[in-house]
C-alpha cells in the first residue's frame, strides 16, 4: 500500500539461545530450557497486588491491580483518572484560543504535536488556509518532537529494565538540544504554545534554521552511538524478545495506532493515509515490525527516528519566505461557523484527534481529544498475561504512555 | 560470542566517561548563581505591565479593557476599572486600572494575554527568580510591582520591542492624523454655521 519496509531482527543465530529461537519462529522451543520460573500450575494461592499509583515505573500515577499466580500474570486491571483535570469541559467554558495552552499539558513530552492537531480542527471548521512557511516549520517542529519523544522513550524503556540510568541520559543528553530549538523559537522549553489557528505565533528567529541544520546533522551520531550501546545487546534482547507480543489482528480491533501498531506488522501511518500539512511532498519509508512484541516496538522507534530526520533533511532546504499565518485568523473574537471537524494528525504516540462542534458562539459546544497513549493503553492486560511482573513494566513502558493524556 | 554485544555497548560507555573529561561540550554543568546561561530572546516568564515615561503609575499603557483578564487560560489576572478617565499616550481619554493584580501561584507562563492585548500593554519578563516565604500574599503582585519601564521591554527584547514601537507609532500618528482631521472638520463645520447663521437672517430680512 504505502511505501515501507519490514523489519528484521539482525539476530545472529549462532549468537546463543535467546536470539536463535527469534529469528527462526522454528526454532522457539529451545527457549523452553531457559524458562527459569515454573509455569503456573492453577492450584496455587492467587495473589494480588497493587502497583502504583505511586510506583516509580509506571511512568505517572497510573495504578495496576494485578493478580498473580506465582510470579506469572492472570489478571490485570488498569486504573487511571489520578492525573484527570477537566480538559475537555475546562475547554469547552473558554475561548478558542485559551485552549492552545492547555493542549499543550496532554502529552507534555510533543507539545508542539499536540498544538498541531488541535488547530488543524479548527482550520478544518473555519475554514482557515495554513501559509507554505508555516506548513514547513510545523512539519519540522513535529519531526524535532519525534525525534526527542523517541529518543527518551528508548531511554525509558531500557531505565524500566534495569539499565539503570546511562542510557536514558545518553537519550536526554540530545534531547535537551532539542529543546533548546524549542525555547529559542517559542520561549518554552516544553510548554511551547507556539502553533496558532491558520499558522504560527510567531516566525522563528534569525539563525534558528542553522541551529537546527546542525542539531539534524549530528543526530545519526547518535543513533549509531545508542545503536552500539544497545540494539544489539543480548541482555536487551532476551528481556524483550517475545514479550508482550500483541497480534495484527488484536491491534487492529483495538484501535491502536502509531509506532504500536507499526510494530505488529500493520502499515497504517496518518503521514501517508491523510497526508495532512505537506507530508506529500516528503519521501520518507513507514517501517514495520514483524513479531509485535517490545523489542519491535523499541526498534520502531529507532528507526522512525533515521525516517525523521530524512524528512527534516528534505524539508530544512526547501522552507520559502513569506507570511506565517493566515491574514483571516483572528485572535480576539474569533467565532467559527456552526458545524463540526475532527482534525487528527500521528502523534509520535499514534493517532491525535480533536474533535469540535462549533454552535457559532465564541466557545466549542463539544470538545473532544482522542489520546492516543490512552487507547493504546487499553490492550494492556491481553499483552501481560502469562508474564512475569518485571515483564509487565517492560511492556508498559513500550506502550509509550503520558499520563497527563491518558487521563486528561 | 554471547556478551559480545555487551562488551561494544561497555566500550561505548567508557568512551563516553572519558571524553566527558576531554571534551568541552560534554562539561555542561554552570554553577549556577556565580554562572548565568544566556536566556534566547523569546524567553518568557511572568508578564508585567509597559509604561512610558518617568511615573509607573501614570504612564501605563494599559486601559483596563479587561480583555486579558477574559481570555487569561488559568484566569489568573484581575482587574477593576478606575471611576474617571485620564490621557493616554495618544492623547485620548481612556479608562486606567484602578486594581491590577496577577496571581503567579495560578499563571502558566503562555503568553496568551500578550498577544490579545491590543495598547501593546502587557509583556512577558525573563525574570525568574521569584520565590517567597509568603505562599499566599507574597506571589499576589500587584500593579505597582508589575509596572516596568519600556526601557525594561528594550533590553530583554529588543526584536520585538521594535515591532511594538513602530506599531504604537502608527497609532500615535493615526491618533494625530484623527484628530487634525476632526479639528478640521470641526472647523469647518463651524464656519458652515457660522456663514449659515449670517446668510440666515438676509431672506426673513
Amino acid at each position: 500500500m504505502f511505501d515501507c519496509f519490514r523489519m528484521v531482527h539482525e539476530a545472529k543465530t549462532e549468537s546463543g539461545p535467546m536470539a536463535a529461537g527469534l529469528a527462526n519462529p522454528a526454532a522457539a522451543p529451545a527457549l523452553q530450557n531457559y524458562q527459569l520460573l515454573p509455569k503456573p500450575t492453577g492450584d496455587g494461592e492467587l495473589l494480588e497486588i497493587s502497583m502504583g499509583p505511586q510506583h516509580p515505573s509506571t511512568h505517572g500515577v497510573f495504578r495496576m491491580d494485578v493478580v498473580l499466580d506465582g510470579e506469572r500474570v492472570v489478571k490485570l486491571k488498569p486504573v487511571f483518572g489520578y492525573l484527570h483535570r477537566n480538559h475537555e469541559k475546562i475547554a469547552e467554558g473558554t475561548s478558542y484560543l485559551s485552549s492552545i495552552p492547555y493542549t499543550d499539558r496532554l502529552d507534555y513530552f510533543c507539545s508542539m504535536t499536540n498544538n498541531w492537531a488541535y488547530c488543524l480542527s479548527v482550520e478544518k471548521l473555519a475554514g482557515l488556509q495554513v501559509p507554505e512557511r508555516a506548513e514547513y516549520l510545523r512539519v519540522i517542529l513535529a519531526e524535532l518532537t519525534r525525534l526527542q519523544n523517541h529518543a527518551s522513550l528508548c531511554g525509558f524503556l531500557t531505565q524500566d529494565m534495569g539499565a539503570s540510568g546511562t542510557p536514558l541520559m545518553y537519550a536526554f543528553r540530545e534531547r535537551e538540544k532539542i529543546l533548546d530549538l524549542f525555547e529559542a523559537i517559542s520561549g518554552a522549553r516544553m510548554m511551547c504554545n507556539f502553533m496558532r489557528f491558520g499558522g504560527l505565533r510567531c516566525d522563528a528567529p534569525i539563525g534558528w534554521l542553522e541551529q537546527v541544520k546542525k542539531v539534524v546533522a549530528e543526530f545519526p551520531a547518535f543513533l549509531d552511538e545508542f545503536a552500539a550501546l544497545l540494539n544489539q545487546n543480548e541482555i536487551l534482547m532476551s528481556r524483550t524478545q517475545n514479550v508482550g507480543v500483541l497480534s495484527k489482528e488484536l491491534a487492529i480491533s483495538a484501535g491502536i495506532t502509531g509506532p504500536m501498531l507499526r510494530a505488529s506488522g500493520v502499515n497504517y501511518d496518518l503521514r501517508k493515509v491523510d497526508k495532512y500539512g505537506i507530508y506529500d511532498r516528503f519521501e520518507f519509508k513507514v517501517p514495520l515490525g514483524d513479531h509485535g512484541d517490545v523489542y519491535d516496538r523499541y526498534m520502531m522507534r529507532v528507526l522512525e527516528m533515521r525516517e525523521s530526520i530524512k524528512i527534516l533533511q528534505q524539508a530544512l532546504p526547501q522552507i520559502p519566505d513569506g507570511p506565517i499565518v493566515d491574514p483571516k485568523a483572528k485572535l480576539r473574537g474569533f467565532r467559527p461557523k456552526a458545524g463540526e471537524a475532527y482534525g487528527r494528525i500521528e502523534a509520535p504516540k499514534g493517532e491525535l484527534g480533536f474533535y469540535l462542534i462549533s454552535d457559532g458562539s465564541p466557545n466549542p459546544y463539544r470538545y473532544r481529544v482522542r489520546p492516543p497513549s490512552f487507547v493504546n493503553l487499553t490492550i494492556l492486560e491481553d499483552m501481560c498475561l502469562g508474564h512475569t511482573v518485571g515483564d509487565i513494566i517492560i511492556i508498559l513502558g513500550s506502550v509509550d504512555i503520558v499520563l497527563g493524556e491518558v487521563d486528561r | 560470542m554471547l556478551g559480545e554485544q555487551i562488551i561494544k555497548g561497555l566500550a561505548v560507555t567508557a568512551k563516553n566517561f572519558f571524553g566527558s573529561y576531554v571534551s568541552e561540550e560534554r562539561l555542561p554543568t554552570l554553577q549556577y548563581p556565580e554562572e548565568r546561561q544566556t536566556l534566547p530572546e523569546a524567553s518568557r516568564q511572568f508578564p508585567f505591565l509597559v509604561f512610558d515615561g518617568d511615573d509607573p503609575m501614570k504612564g501605563l499603557r494599559c486601559v483596563a479593557c479587561q480583555i486579558c483578564e477574559k481570555e487569561c487560560p488559568p484566569k489568573c489576572i484581575y482587574i477593576v476599572k478606575s471611576k474617571d478617565k485620564r490621557v493616554d499616550y495618544k492623547g485620548q481619554m481612556q479608562l486606567y486600572p484602578a486594581t491590577f493584580d496577577i496571581d503567579l501561584s495560578v499563571c502558566m507562563s503562555c503568553q496568551i494575554c500578550v498577544e490579545v492585548c491590543p495598547f501593546e500593554s502587557i509583556k512577558m519578563d525573563t525574570d525568574f527568580e521569584l520565590s517567597n516565604s509568603d505562599r499566599f500574599g507574597g506571589l499576589l503582585v500587584h500593579k505597582q510591582q508589575l509596572a516596568k519601564s519600556n526601557e525594561h521591554y528594550r533590553k530583554i527584547h529588543p526584536n520585538d520591542a521594535a515591532i511594538s514601537d513602530a506599531a504604537l507609532a502608527v497609532e500615535v500618528a493615526k491618533a494625530q492624523a484623527k484628530a487634525k482631521a476632526d479639528a478640521e472638520t470641526k472647523a469647518k463645520v463651524a464656519a458652515e454655521t457660522k456663514a449659515k447663521a449670517a446668510a440666515q437672517p438676509a431672506p426673513a430680512a
